[in-house]
Order: C-alpha cells, then sequence, then structure tokens
C-alpha cells in the first residue's frame, strides 16, 4: 500500500511559516542566558528540518540542518550567541522562508542569497567542507546478491528482554517478511512452572532464514535488541540445509502462529488497494499569489459550538413557523409574527457567528513588523521602538490579506520620514529612541488601524508647496489641514529630497490609498508638528457584505454603500449653483459638492430631474465629496455582495449586485468609479463645445 | 407471471438486448428555438434551465442587446436578447417569450447567460456528419456564431457556436 | 483494534503517521506533546505508543520514563522518533525504557514494516 505524501504538505508548509515566525519573534527578542527562548528556536528549526526530509524538500533540510546545528551547539552552551550570530540567524531565517515559499510555490528562489548564507553558516561553524554535512538517508545497501541464500540465526535474548517492550515472536514475523522461516526453540533453560516469572523470557532459538537479504538486513530486524540478546548469524551452504526440525509441542504453535501471522499480514499488504488522494493541483492562482496566503483557517472548537447551536435554534423557529403555516388563520397573526422576528434573531446571530469563523486576529498581519521594524532601524541608524496593541483584533482572513502590502508602507513611512534621527530628537528634547504604534480596534461595524509616530509631523507648508509645484492644486486655494495631507495621496507625489528606497518613488501612498478603498475603506491623516503623525486606516469587517442605503431612481433600486454616505439632504435652491455652463454645485457649509443626477449618468427613466428640491445623497470617495440625485430613500440593509464579473462583465459605476428581499436584483454603486465616468462625461462634452466653438 | 421467466430475459453483464427503443448510440442531441420564422439550435448539453421571460434588472448604460440581470436561484444571470443582438424580427416580450439559460464551460472559465428567444422548438439528434458547413453570404448572424447548418426536412437549422455565445460581452473584466 | 498513541508536535508528521496507521487498520489517538501524551496514556489502554523525542512541555524521552512508571505501561511497546541515530541517542533511549526508534526521515512504508516488529 503507498501513502500518498503529498495530502499532508500543506499542514506542513503552514507549521513552518508559523515555526519561522516564531524563531524570528524570539530571535529578535532574545537575550543572553535566555535558556527556554533558545530550546524553542532549536526546536522550531529541527520541526522543519525533520518535515522536510519526509516530505522530500531536500534542499530545505540541507539548510536547516546548518541553522540547526548552530543552534545546538548555542543551546549547548558550546558557544555563546553574538549579536552577529543574532543577526545570522535573522537572515538564515529569511532564507528559510524563501525556500519554503518556492517549495509552497513551485518557483524558483533566489539561489544566490542562499548559497551566500550557506558559506556564512558554515563559516561560522567552522566547517570546511562546502558539501552539505546532512546524513543523507542510505537506502538498504544493495550487497545481496539476487539469489536466496541460506541464514542460520541464533537468537539468546536475556531474561528480561520482554520488559523492553520487545517481543520475539514479533521480530520474527519481521524476520519472515525476508524470506521463508523455519525456527527451533530451545527451552532448556524454562524452570519449573513455579519457579517462573511470566514477566520472564527462557527461551532461545535457532532460526533459518532462506532469503535473498544481507546480513545487515537481518540485523536490523534485531537492532532494537542488540544489547539485550547474543545474536549470531551464519551463512550456511544450500548443501547443508539443516534437517527435519524436531519441535518442541508449544513452540509448534508458536511457528505456526508465527507463519500464520506473516501470510495474514503478507495478505493485507497486497489486499490493500494504494490509497493514492489526488495531490492537490496547483492552480495558477498559488503562483501568482505574492500576498501572504494564510492557506487554512484553524477554527476554534467554540465558534464551531456555537454555529451548532445557532443552527438548532434555527431548526427550532423553522418547525415552530412550518406548524403555524399549516392551518393558517388570521388569529395566529400574533405568533407568526413573533415567529418572523425569532427568525430574524436567529439569522443574524447565524451570520455573525459565520463571520467570525473567517475572522482572525490581526496578529497575523503585525506579526512581520518587528523584524521589518529592526531592520529599517539597522538601516537607517535611527533607534525605533515599535509598540503593538490590539493584535487581538479580529477581521476578516482576505482583507488581512490584502491590508498586510499598505501597512508594510505606512510603517517604512512613519521610519523614513516620520521618526527623525536621535542627534534632532535630542536637541528638540525629545527621547532618543523614536517610537512607532500599530494598533486595532473595532468601531461600529469596522476594523480601524492606526499606525501612529512620535515623529516630525507633516509639514503642511512642503506638502502644499509641492502640491502647487506639481499642478495638483491653485496656489490661492485655501485648504484645511486635511485637505492638505489628503494632497499625500495624489499619484507621483513625495517630498522627499532624495527618493528614497525605503519608501519607494512616491509611488506608494496613491498605492495604499487605492488598496484600502478597493476593500471598501478609507485611510485619514492626523498630524502635529514637531509632536508626530496618526495615520487612519478604516476597513468593513467583511468584503462580501455591505452595509447599504437603498435608494430609488424611476424603477429602478440602487445601494449606496453606508460607509461612503455622508449626509442625505433635501436640496434648497439658494444653495444650488450652476457652474461652467452644466455642472450643478450644491453648497455644503464651506463645501461646493457637485451634483450628478445619476439617471443621467446611468441613462434611465426617473421621476426627479430638476435639482431644486430633489433628494441628494452626498457621498465621499477619493477625498471628494459628490451629491447623488435619487428619488427615494429607501431602507438601509446588510447586503450579500454578488459580482457580476462571473457571467457578464465588469460595469462602470456599478461595483457588484445583490439579490434583495423579493428575490430582486439590484446594482451597488461604485461611486468612485461614478465619480470617475461624471468627469469624464464632462471632460467629453467640453471638447465638443470647444470643437463647436470652433467650427462656428 | 413467471418470474424466472422474466429473469432469464435480463442479460448478463455486457450483454444489451433492448430491441424496439431507439436507442441514441452516436451524434448529439440540440435544442431548436426560434428567432421570429427561423430555426437555430444549440447543444442540449449547454442548456441549464428554459424559462419565461421576467423584466430583468436593468444595467446602466449597457447596449440595446443585453437587457439586464436576473437572479437564477442566487446566482446573477446576463439576460441577452439574440433577436436583438442578431437583429432578427421584432423582439417582442410576452406570456410565451421564453430565456433560454445556457451554461458553457471552456478552460474552467464557466459563464452561466441567459438568451431570450421568441420560442422553443424541439431536440434533434443530429449525427455529426449531418452538420452542413454554411455558406457565409452576409447573413444577420455574424459567422464566429455559426457552428453549420442541419437540415430537417424541407427546413434548415443554423446551429450556433456555444463557446462564441459565451463569451458574450466577456471584454473589460478588470 | 490495535491501538497506538501517536505523539508528535509536529502536525504535519503526526497526520501523516496517524493517517498511515489508520489506513493500515490500526486505531490512532494523537497528541501533540509529553504532557498531553501522557494524560491520554492514563485514560486508556494502548498496544503502541509512538513518540517524538524534540518537543515542548515534556519530551519524548521523559514521556517513556513517566510512561513506563504506569503498570498498565510496563510491557507496552514505546517507539521514539528521532532525527539521529547515534549510540548516545540509544543509550538515553534505552534508559528510559523505550522498546526502539525510528530514524526521520521516514517514509510511511518504513514505518509500516518497523512497527510489524513491536504490533500484529
Amino acid at each position: 500500500m503507498s501513502v500518498d505524501l503529498s495530502q499532508f504538505i500543506p499542514t506542513f508548509l503552514e507549521e513552518s511559516f508559523e515555526g519561522l515566525e516564531l524563531m524570528e519573534s524570539s530571535l529578535l527578542k532574545l537575550d543572553a542566558g535566555d535558556d527556554d527562548s533558545i530550546n524553542s528556536i532549536f526546536r522550531a528549526a529541527h520541526s522543519i528540518k525533520g518535515g522536510a526530509g519526509t516530505f522530500g524538500f531536500d534542499n530545505i533540510t540541507e539548510f536547516t540542518h546548518l541553522v540547526e546545528t548552530l543552534l545546538d551547539e548555542i543551546r549547548d552552551g558550546r558557544r555563546d550567541i553574538t549579536a552577529k550570530d543574532k543577526e545570522l540567524l535573522l537572515v538564515s531565517v529569511d532564507c528559510m522562508r524563501l525556500l519554503i515559499e518556492a517549495a509552497r510555490d513551485d518557483a524558483d528562489y533566489d539561489e544566490d542569497k542562499i548559497t551566500q548564507t550557506t558559506q556564512l553558516l558554515e563559516q561560522t561553524l567552522d566547517i570546511k567542507s562546502t558539501s552539505s554535512n546532512v546524513e543523507k538517508r542510505l537506502g538498504n545497501s544493495n550487497t545481496g546478491k539476487p539469489k536466496d541464500k541460506i541464514w542460520h540465526i541464533t537468537f539468546i535474548p536475556e531474561h528480561h528482554l520482554i520488559q523492553t517492550g520487545n517481543d520475539p515472536l514479533l521480530l520474527f514475523n519481521a524476520l519472515a517478511d525476508l524470506g521463508n522461516l523455519t525456527l527451533k526453540a530451545k527451552t532448556d533453560l524454562l524452570p519449573a512452572i513455579t519457579e517462573m516469572d511470566a514477566t520472564e523470557l527462557y527461551i532461545s532459538w535457532e532460526l533459518t532464514l532462506t532469503s535473498d537479504a544481507s546480513e545487515e538486513d537481518i540485523r536490523e530486524v534485531f537492532e532494537w535488541v542488540e544489547d539485550e540478546c547474543k545474536l549470531e548469524i551464519i551463512e550456511v551452504e544450500p548443501t547443508s540445509v539443516s534437517n527435519a526440525i524436531e519441535t518442541h509441542d508449544s513452540s509448534d504453535t508458536r511457528i505456526a502462529v508465527a507463519t500464520e501471522l506473516s501470510n495474514v499480514a503478507t495478505a493485507l499488504a497486497t489486499d490493500k488497494s494504494a490509497i493514492g488522494i489526488q495531490s492537490s493541483e496547483k492552480t495558477d492562482k498559488n503562483k501568482a499569489k505574492s500576498k501572504q496566503d494564510l492557506g487554512s483557517i484553524r477554527v476554534g472548537v467554540d465558534k464551531v459550538d456555537s454555529l451548532i447551536n445557532l443552527m438548532g435554534e434555527l431548526v427550532i423557529t423553522q418547525s415552530m413557523l412550518s406548524e403555524l403555516g399549516n392551518d393558517f388563520d388570521i388569529s395566529k397573526l400574533e405568533k407568526l409574527k413573533s415567529g418572523l422576528d425569532q427568525l430574524l434573531q436567529n439569522t443574524k446571530e447565524l451570520q455573525e457567528s459565520v463571520m467570525k469563523i473567517r475572522m482572525l486576529p490581526i496578529s497575523f498581519a503585525f506579526n512581520r513588523f518587528p523584524r521589518l521594524v529592526h531592520d529599517l532601524s539597522l538601516k537607517t541608524g535611527k533607534e525605533i521602538n515599535l509598540v503593538i496593541r490590539g493584535e487581538q483584533t479580529e477581521l476578516d482572513k482576505t482583507v488581512m490579506e490584502q491590508i498586510g502590502d499598505p501597512l508594510v508602507h505606512l510603517v517604512r513611512n512613519a521610519v523614513d520620514h516620520g521618526i527623525e534621527s536621535s542627534d534632532i530628537r535630542l536637541a528638540n528634547g525629545k527621547p532618543k529612541s523614536g517610537t512607532i504604534t500599530l494598533d486595532a480596534y473595532h468601531q461600529g461595524g469596522n476594523i480601524v488601524i492606526e499606525i501612529g509616530d512620535d515623529g516630525a509631523g507633516i509639514n503642511r507648508e512642503a506638502v502644499l508647496r509641492k502640491a502647487i509645484e506639481k499642478g495638483l492644486v491653485d496656489s490661492g486655494a485655501t485648504l484645511t489641514d486635511s485637505q492638505v495631507f489628503d494632497l499625500l495621496f495624489e499619484p507621483g507625489f513625495s517630498t522627499a529630497k532624495e527618493i528614497s528606497d525605503i519608501s519607494g518613488r512616491g509611488v506608494g501612498m496613491d498605492v495604499v490609498k487605492r488598496n484600502i478603498q478597493s476593500l471598501g475603506g478609507r485611510i485619514q491623516v492626523e498630524s502635529e508638528p514637531g509632536k508626530g503623525s496618526k495615520f487612519k486606516v478604516n476597513l468593513p469587517l467583511t468584503l462580501a457584505i455591505l452595509d447599504g442605503q437603498l435608494v430609488r431612481v424611476g424603477t429602478e433600486v440602487y445601494i449606496i454603500p453606508l460607509i461612503t454616505i455622508v449626509e442625505s439632504l433635501q436640496a434648497k435652491e439658494e444653495f444650488i449653483n450652476k457652474v461652467s455652463g452644466d455642472m450643478t454645485l450644491y453648497r455644503l457649509r464651506d463645501d461646493n459638492v457637485p451634483v450628478i443626477p445619476i439617471y443621467q449618468l446611468f441613462n434611465l427613466p426617473a421621476d426627479t430631474k430638476e435639482v431644486n428640491n430633489s433628494l441628494l445623497v452626498v457621498v465621499e470617495a477619493d477625498g471628494q465629496k459628490v451629491g447623488l440625485m435619487v428619488d427615494d430613500l429607501l431602507a438601509q440593509q446588510q447586503v450579500v455582495i454578488k459580482s457580476l464579473k462571473d457571467n457578464y462583465q465588469q460595469v462602470e459605476g456599478i461595483s457588484g449586485a445583490t439579490i434583495l428581499g423579493d428575490g430582486s436584483v439590484a446594482m451597488i454603486l461604485d461611486v468612485p468609479g461614478m465619480i470617475e465616468m461624471a468627469m469624464k462625461r464632462a471632460q467629453e462634452k467640453q471638447s465638443e463645445h470647444t470643437l463647436e466653438g470652433a467650427l462656428v | 407471471m413467471d418470474i424466472q421467466a422474466l429473469a432469464k430475459d435480463i442479460p448478463e453483464q455486457g450483454e444489451y438486448s433492448l430491441e424496439g427503443i431507439d436507442f441514441i448510440t452516436s451524434g448529439k442531441q440540440y435544442l431548436t428555438f426560434l428567432l421570429a420564422e427561423e430555426q437555430y439550435a444549440v447543444d442540449i448539453l449547454c442548456v441549464e434551465e428554459i424559462r419565461s421571460w421576467e423584466q430583468p434588472t436593468v444595467i446602466p448604460n449597457a447596449p440595446k442587446y443585453v437587457k439586464g440581470v436576473i437572479n437564477m436561484r442566487g446566482i446573477i444571470v446576463p439576460i441577452i436578447d439574440l433577436r436583438l443582438k442578431f437583429n432578427i424580427g421584432q423582439a417582442t416580450y410576452s406570456d410565451i417569450t421564453v430565456v433560454i439559460v445556457l451554461t458553457v464551460e471552456i478552460e474552467d472559465q464557466s459563464r452561466t447567460i441567459g438568451f431570450v428567444v421568441d420560442a422553443v422548438s424541439d431536440v434533434l439528434n443530429v449525427e455529426d456528419n449531418e452538420i452542413k458547413n454554411s455558406p457565409y453570404f452576409g447573413g444577420c448572424v455574424p459567422q464566429s456564431y455559426i457552428e453549420g447548418l442541419i437540415n430537417v426536412g424541407a427546413k434548415v437549422v443554423t446551429l450556433l457556436n456555444v463557446e462564441t455565445l459565451q463569451l458574450i460581452e466577456k471584454h473589460k473584466v478588470d | 483494534m490495535t491501538k497506538i498513541l501517536v505523539v508528535d508536535d509536529s502536525n504535519s508528521i503526526r497526520d501523516m503517521v496517524s493517517f498511515t496507521l489508520k489506513s493500515a487498520g490500526f486505531e490512532t489517538i494523537e497528541a501533540k506533546d509529553g504532557v498531553e501524551g501522557l494524560s491520554k496514556a492514563k485514560a486508556a489502554n494502548y498496544d503502541l505508543v509512538i513518540s517524538d523525542i524534540n518537543m515542548p512541555n515534556m519530551d519524548g524521552i521523559t514521556l517513556c520514563s513517566e510512561l513506563r512508571k504506569l503498570p498498565s505501561f510496563k510491557f507496552t511497546p514505546i517507539l521514539m522518533l528521532t532525527t539521529e541515530s547515534s549510540s548516545e541517542m540509544k543509550m538515553r533511549g534505552k534508559a528510559a525504557g523505550a522498546t526502539g526508534w525510528l530514524v526521520k526521515p521516514f517514509n510511511p512504508e518504513k514505518l509500516l514494516e518497523t512497527i510489524k516488529r513491536v504490533v500484529r
């Protein structure tokens, strides 16, 4: 029978990544003399090496063996860990990660880095050869001639052999696997029954094995009891085959039993069909994944139990309603209503419970930062202290996978542009070490992630100047602080005199914002000069469900994501201004908010065509506010987002669809998309006018 | 009833003795439908469902022949009016207007689309060699949609290529 | 049915060993370290214990000697999973009362072959 090992590989990869994280975080915190940590770091490496060997990842085994050896020397006390060792180990962890990722994705890896680090490890360990020191598993030595040989084996166990848990009969079973076995028991040492100790062995054996196995193979069967017996293995010429074996009665049965057992064992081995489970196909998605793939989810039993309980309650409610439905008459109306309320409650709770299953603590995303900050601190020469809070705050697995990169960029940004050098800090009466704070907490139906620093803060003037230079704002414009800070997210923006390679060439912030928005979230900046800055990322707790405001335009129902809505109002004439011919602006306190009539944008019939007295839903996207003109405000509800792209295609201005309570389909508005549409239309119209004007 | 005698009639494994039954042994089956007076056909294996017409939810700024989307057992399915797409006859919507929902899978990309037609006719069994090439003299239906022609009695049925239909309106995905 | 206790802190190895043994018709109970292994051992009778050596909370060698102190485990075969086959490891194992060992990495076939020496 053959067991397909590939089914266990995902688990191995997952636990290896966990092991690497443990190694890294322990190494970062490691103090000399911290034996527990060193031991757990060693164990993690040891486990990875073992698993890699078992599942056939020889390159991982080889490399990890070196790391393990170094760790072993340290934990044994043969070597005191130095700062250099620590850095080498951290780099080694990186290498191991590369190798394991390559194994997971079936992709190439940076061989140079591995070779370099291998050399460093070998140097540190004082290993002369460049070839690996791993004892490769030796296959059975092929010394045996294919021809059968006759072996004469004398096996005299010590009396206490059984106490080790070994059973001679079973050893003979294993021996019988190698060929044809006959045996003769010698009972001359058996004491009288009354003096027998049931836990002692008084029998020795003479065995004859006809097999093509080698002496080594035979010895291997006895390897565990070598020290507890006298073992002689002699090859005998085929001509002097032993005579009829005299057997003691009881050993007769034992031989029969032993042979029978070995037959059964063989039968079992051949009958069992090969268990070959299809190894999971490596989809292209796997190869394309550059984001940290969290793989499977381990769900706590408590979450599963809660789910089961709620299911049970749902079933009860359902049968109650079902019963009410039989012979329903108007007198049962109240009961029906309360039953339906109960149903609502059940489904809500069930929904929450199901959501929780996909929720994981944000620590998975935060875990990479201690290492990142440590490395950046070294690289920039700035002393930086990282504080992480709220790492148990849970969020949806997919959201977490996608928020990683933006967060990294924000942290790099804080290190690079936020925190000042120690000199400047001291000169300003600040503590030498800068502090970067990562925090996460739930607020409303969202998760808020804060990246704060106690650095120099954002230089409003510099930002404004740069923006004017790049033509992003007019020189005369008056902007609030938050509007100025929002400029940071414009593409191509960078105030660093030299574009540092840490933060990137000003391509970072706008991508960060776009990524966050694509997750249905938003980002805000707070800053105080000299004190520091704080970036607040607001994300919905889940991707698939949206809190929406239903609105009616003509006969169609649309859904506006609640998170984008600033306010809804009825347009008053005095605040309506028409500019540039076609654009209608609504004065909302200090803002001039462009009005987008949905019916126009979507070419629909509608009740309301005039802005005056119309219903405006003011939404915000990309730092821009617009007023969407609708006919009616309907309910607010949670909707399940369904994609239009599966069977159709991307539709401009629409982010998805949902199925309403009545079974009909409603479109979910893509506010940024609609703003773009409106701007494009306006530009097209303008060029038309210009053309017309030119033609006149 | 002589059970024993009946039992003797049951074929041994490997034997097939089903006389008198019209068994389809080769060729494929096709669902035929009408667009105005013209007959068309599609591979029946791709037909997921035949529904009566219901007003779909409009897709903003979609082409005229894309009527919108419907909810089919939780799946969002676009509805394309073939009469408008191919410009055949009048696109009227009545009680007898029918939507043929096709699910076509090509290289593990599966799409489900509903096509509005005037009526559904028959199921035809057609051998591969009965499908003739279609001479293209610039009819309403673009050549890429036509797999071939089938002669049924005196009439002609245009066999449509489901793979081309599967790709309808498929541009603009990210 | 022959009952085997599988103790290893590595999920993938534990899964693999357990799966292999189950497929061969054995019943398996799993534990992720020596402490859990010992408590599971006390709760039932086993025909074989397979344990890794390097584990947190209680390592395999300690588990082995603790098991041997239990009357129900006096003669139960206990196999250690080890990455070394040094004589030092053998000594330590034997001193703790281990029946035998299996050197990592091993494949499922090797595992089944080897346990034949201690279970039916």
